[in-house]
């Protein structure tokens, strides 16, 4: 996250009430966003609704009703407007849970809304993933992105806080939480006033599972890892997509409103991260109710 | 605080940016006076700028702020195009140069109220890491990688550094996108005009553009309102490459290797396809500017990024049929000139007319301040229609309808004015209110 050093925010926090004036030039700001031009089927962030929506029929509507029989809960929620930052556990060698949470909001929530998932950097400088990856809704975990994202265009966010560190986890680690970096998206959703919204996926560990990881490989190919999985690199780059028919559940947890909070994170560190850290716990805690209640791997 | 432009300096006149600014400047009656200076003779046709020749030297520059007492300078001379000029005359003009211009604007009793760089958003460079629109506020965070890109950033630490010195004056930096448009030659609309498109294989940058007409207007905007700081100016909506292509009715042709690019289109230059390195981050990883800062000024932009790309298509698609048929109708400066001074044209159907009371509307024939108008600046520029429009009077029906068809609209009022004074045919009437009709539409 950029650190913004903002001297004149340090002296007072306006409580929300005090704050509302003060937004209203970022309303202005949100009006002069550029207008949509309905002939276009490409946004302004590279988000390609006929390449979307060609995954969605295809790929991600098997694995998701059919390979994972995804089952979802507290769906109401994610709100129906208004920015919202989603946080999830990460796991997975190229990690499903992203594409699942996503087709889950589509399918289930009363409102489908379009899910902006944010993705590491690296992408953008790979061929093919740098051309695909924009038009299937990743954005780059940029701070201004996800505040363009959340405050200027009230659109839904997902973070992966625990980013390549979950991904890369060993099966034997399955579950268990890495450090939620350095609470990158609380103070992301503060400064846009955006709702959080802690998310939990049950399946993507044993789906993709990670036995080892190959360092030599990883520095010649100059992918992120070079993981050994049941498929990969058996199976060639496609090995990726190998997935093993794990059941899917997906827990939305009750939303906490940062608008309480104040927009100005960087005068009070800590409060920053103790709820980085309460977020961590809760979505740890309810993976291990989901895990402990669950009987099957395979059926759920 | 400083008001409006009155007496402005252009630099850069022969470039396409500074004429272009010039011409629409000299339409604005509060500004009294539009000095440019150039080493180069100017490329487009001015009616009431004067064009000093003279280098960037400051200390002369100076002497021509000073006498004619500028308040505004316009600085537009920047290279923001590696093709435009080699890499030292391209850094010498953009680092040297713009030192000299402020050198000129500096001293304790300088006119100069305003300044505005026309600079560029390869100050923002191409890299993995950017945010998909920058703002103004942000950063580098990386060092710039190519000449251009240097150029730009040590340009606009110059003028940074003068604004601070000088908070009396206005500075104003506008970052440009990539500009598009019928007349303007950049290395993206070389590569847009090719039959097919080359992109880096696996790579789908995005782009935003913004309209020829839209850089004058910018330009225009910061001279006539106090614009203090940095703004991106870039029409809306980011396209990605490939939809570009198509709003182009082109096809794009990915064969540029993903690896060793630079390598690759190195020899491409002999064929005709120069891709300058600042041109290589933007095929890779694309650009977005955040163009909201200069909208709050009540700037509004005529088109957006899409529409820019539309109107480049059906230039591109028309100009091979239009040269050779628009040919004949076309304005030739020398000719006009001929017909309008030469002693030796005969005039002699003039005097018939000179009576008349509309006469004058179109008349020619030198007026009594001749001498004058060759001495001072360059004969207004004549309206193709306003000489060659033939005394309606004299010709059929069918020949006034076929006219109509070349006027545009100061043509259209003035043949309707001269019908009205001649004969008054009705059909000549209708084919004039149709023409306008089209033209609306």
């Amino acid at each position: 996250m950029a650190e913004r050093t903002s001297l004149a925010g340090v002296a007072e926090r306006p409580a929300s009430a005090d704050h509302a004036p003060e937004r209203a030039p970022a309303r202005r700001e949100r009006d002069l966003l550029p207008a949509i031009e309905p002939e276009r089927q490409v946004d302004d962030w590279g988000r390609s609704e006929r390449v979307e929506d060609f995954f969605d029929k295809t790929l991600v509507e098997f694995f998701y009703r059919y390979w994972f029989r995804a089952e979802v809960e507290g769906i109401e929620n994610v709100p129906a407007s208004g920015g919202a930052l989603l946080v999830s556990n990460h796991s997975g060698a190229l990690p499903p849970d992203a594409a699942v949470i996503a087709k889950a909001i589509k399918d289930e929530h009363p409102s489908p809304r379009k899910l902006n998932v944010t993705v590491e950097h690296f992408f953008k400088g790979y061929p093919l993933f740098s051309m695909l990856i924009p038009k299937i809704g990743c954005v780059a975990a940029h701070p201004a992105n996800v505040q363009r994202l959340l405050f200027d265009e009230e659109q839904l966010v997902l973070v992966f806080p625990e980013g390549r560190k979950g991904t890369e986890k060993v099966f034997s680690e399955r579950y268990k939480l890495r450090r939620f970096g350095r609470g990158g998206f609380v103070t992301a959703a503060m400064r846009a006033q955006a709702k959080l919204v802690p998310v939990c996926v049950v399946g993507a560990e044993e789906a993709a599972p990670i036995f080892a990881h190959v360092r030599p490989l990883q520095k010649l190919t100059g992918l992120l890892y070079f993981p050994l999985t049941p498929t990969f690199p058996w199976l060639g780059p496609l090995g990726m997509l190998g997935y093993l028919p794990a059941k899917f559940r997906i827990r939305f947890l009750e939303p906490i409103d940062t608008a309480e909070l104040g927009a100005d994170p960087d005068s009070d560190r800590a409060l920053v991260q103790s709820i980085s850290q309460e977020v961590r716990a809760r979505i740890q805690e309810n993976l291990r109710d989901m895990v402990g209640k669950r009987r099957s791997v395979w059926f759920g | 605080m400083t008001g409006t432009a009155r007496r402005v300096l252009v630099t850069g006149l022969s470039t396409y940016w500074g004429g272009r600014l010039a011409q629409a400047l000299e339409a604005f009656p509060e500004v009294e006076t539009i000095i440019g200076v150039d080493n180069k003779e100017p490329t487009r046709e001015l009616e009431r700028t004067e064009y000093v020749k003279v280098g960037t030297q400051h200390s002369l520059i100076q002497r021509i702020v000073r006498a004619a007492e500028i308040d505004t300078v316009i600085d537009t001379r920047l290279v923001v195009d590696s093709i435009a000029t080699t890499r030292a005359k391209a850094h010498e003009n953009n680092v040297i140069g713009t030192l000299n211009i402020l050198a000129a604007c500096t001293g304790r009793d300088s006119p100069v109220r305003r300044f505005i760089l026309k600079s560029s958003a390869h100050w923002y460079g191409c890299e993995q890491d950017d945010p998909a629109f920058f703002t103004e506020e942000m950063r580098r965070k990386h060092p710039p990688s190519t000449p251009i890109e240097r150029d730009i950033v040590e340009a606009e630490a110059a003028v940074a550094d003068f604004a601070d010195k000088r908070p009396d004056v206005t500075v104003t930096v506008l970052r440009f996108t990539n500009v598009l448009g019928p007349s303007v030659d950049t290395s993206h609309s070389r590569m847009f005009a090719l039959p097919m498109v080359p992109m880096i294989l696996g790579f789908d940058p995005r782009y935003q553009f913004i309209h020829e007409d839209d850089v004058v207007h910018a330009l225009e905007h910061s001279a006539f309102n106090d614009l203090p700081g940095i703004y991106n100016v870039a029409g809306d909506g980011v396209l990605a490459l490939s939809e570009v292509i198509g709003l182009l009715g082109k096809r794009p042709l990915p064969v540029l290797p993903p690896w060793g690019t630079g390598l690759f289109t190195a020899p491409l230059r002999r064929f005709g396809f120069d891709v300058p390195p600042e041109m290589l981050g933007q095929m890779r990883f694309g650009r977005g500017l955040d163009n909201r800062k200069l909208k709050a000024t009540d700037f509004e932009y005529q088109f957006t990024s899409r529409e820019t790309v539309l109107r480049l298509g059906e230039h591109l698609r028309l100009s091979p049929v239009l040269s050779g048929v628009t040919e004949p109708y076309r304005y030739e400066r020398e000719v006009e000139e001929f017909l309008r001074w030469s002693p030796h044209v005969r005039r002699e159907d003039r005097p018939a007319d000179a009576d008349t009371a509309d006469a004058g509307l179109y008349d020619p024939s030198p007026p009594a301040t001749e001498g004058t108008a060759i001495i001072e600046e360059p004969p207004p520029e004549p309206e193709p229609e306003e000489t060659g429009l033939p005394d309606p009077g004299m010709l059929e029906v069918e020949e006034v309808i076929a006219l109509v068809a070349h006027l545009d609209d100061s043509g259209l009022d003035r043949l309707e004015v001269l019908e009205r004074s001649g004969q008054g045919r009705d059909e000549v009437f209708e084919a004039i209110a149709g023409a306008r009709e089209y033209e609306s539409r």
